[in-house]
């Protein structure tokens, strides 16, 4: 309320302050709720994401020797990154949700709008880096590389695999659910009758 | 009432024709990120094409290209795409009713290209140290022009990807003021 006086004063145009009461921009939040779930389910599915098998490596006489090897998302490091991003992409929805349901009264000298905008880019920014990294390090993991003289390693590790396409599938439905939160935040930060004021130039 | 009226209109236009300056060089200064992200995505594109090498290890010739890994074609395609979309605003210069598009676009065009250099860097990443874990040996010590080339390829990206992050912070500036002129 003081702020919102405050604006008007500096302007200094209105006579009549007209307070329009702040509705809530349902669907902007319901948006915000699944990409809050799309990209946790992502991290945690990535980040529980392990599978131990034993191999036969060789045979000495009649005693098979096996190894057991065990597949875990942090032996890459694009798959880590992939855990980052997503982990930093839910958390920032998460205080989003918040400081939409309980704190939409404060408004840090009207920079709110700017800030939530600028913030949704930078987690954009880094959840599709995440998943760049992610998806072509499992193409190399599914393919292998003749030329380079890589092997595949998801027809032993199958579990692992299908894991984690599930968990790049959901990370990708949260960036494009992202994307479109961050296009509305940025047509709601540049919309022109934001601040009600008379005269126009 | 009419003072402060006849006031208010005057400082309104001191205001706005200060404004319309300071905007001019807002744009300017949009015109010139443009400028040099085009310069930075040719340079990768560019560099990258270029990069191949071979070696003989062993009476096998080792040949490195580009266009063995899917994540270096993406990376090519991505920047050829951002350099595109560029040259064609900086040639079109469209109107200004169309600016919300522009900038629209303008965050997906550098969310396209930051996905392709994190593609293209861990795949170098594990062509320079390898994976222990699923027995993937480093090349990088049998073709090293193809992973100098490959680095500064990536460095040209990375320098793209920033370069349209501050344009889309510059177009965000520049639109806001000049919609609160008198702020």
């Amino acid at each position: 309320m003081a702020s919102e006086d405050g604006e008007k004063v500096e302007h200094g145009l209105n006579e009549v302050p007209e307070k329009k009461p702040k509705k809530k921009d349902w669907v902007l939040l319901s948006l915000r709720v699944i990409a809050f779930l799309a990209t946790a389910s992502a991290t945690i599915v990535m980040a529980l994401n392990k599978q131990t098998k034993s191999f036969v490596v060789a045979t000495v006489g009649s005693t098979p020797i096996t190894a057991t090897l065990a597949a875990k998302f942090n032996q890459t490091p694009a798959f880590v990154f992939f855990v980052i991003a997503n982990g930093n992409a839910s958390l920032h929805n998460l205080v989003m949700i918040t400081m939409d349901v309980f704190g939409s009264q404060y408004d840090y000298k009207g920079l709110r709008l700017a800030l939530i905008a600028i913030l949704d880019m930078m987690a954009m920014a880094l959840a599709s880096a995440g998943d760049g990294a992610a998806a072509f390090m499992s193409e190399l993991g599914k393919n292998g590389n003749s030329h380079a003289r890589w092997d595949k390693i998801c027809d032993k590790f199958e579990t692992y695999c299908n894991r984690s396409g599930a968990a790049l599938i959901a990370s990708f439905v949260g960036f494009i659910l992202l994307l479109i939160i961050s296009v509305m935040s940025i047509i709601k930060l540049l919309k022109p009758n934001r601040i009600n004021h008379n005269a126009s130039p | 009432m009419s003072q402060s009226t006849i006031f208010l209109v005057i400082n309104s236009t001191i205001k706005f024709k200060a404004v319309s300056s300071m905007t001019k060089t807002k744009r300017l200064l949009t015109l010139f990120l443009r400028f040099l992200a085009i310069g930075a995505t040719i340079a990768a594109v560019i560099v990258m094409v270029t990069s191949h090498d071979s070696s003989e290890v062993f009476n096998l010739t080792f040949t490195a290209k580009y266009s063995n890994q899917q994540a270096f074609k993406y990376f090519v395609i991505a920047e050829a795409i951002a350099c595109a979309y560029s040259l064609i605003l900086l040639f079109t210069s469209p109107q200004n009713s169309l600016w919300r598009l522009v900038m629209i676009l303008d965050v997906v065009i550098a969310m396209l290209l930051s996905s392709s250099v994190s593609a293209a860097l861990a795949i170098a990443h594990v062509g320079k140290k390898g994976n222990t874990h699923a027995g993937w040996l480093p090349i990088c010590g049998q073709v090293p022009k193809f992973c100098d080339h490959v680095t500064g390829a990536l460095i040209a990206g990375f320098a793209a990807a920033i370069i349209y992050f501050l344009l889309i912070f510059s177009s965000l500036y520049s639109a806001q003021s000049s919609l609160f002129p008198l702020n």
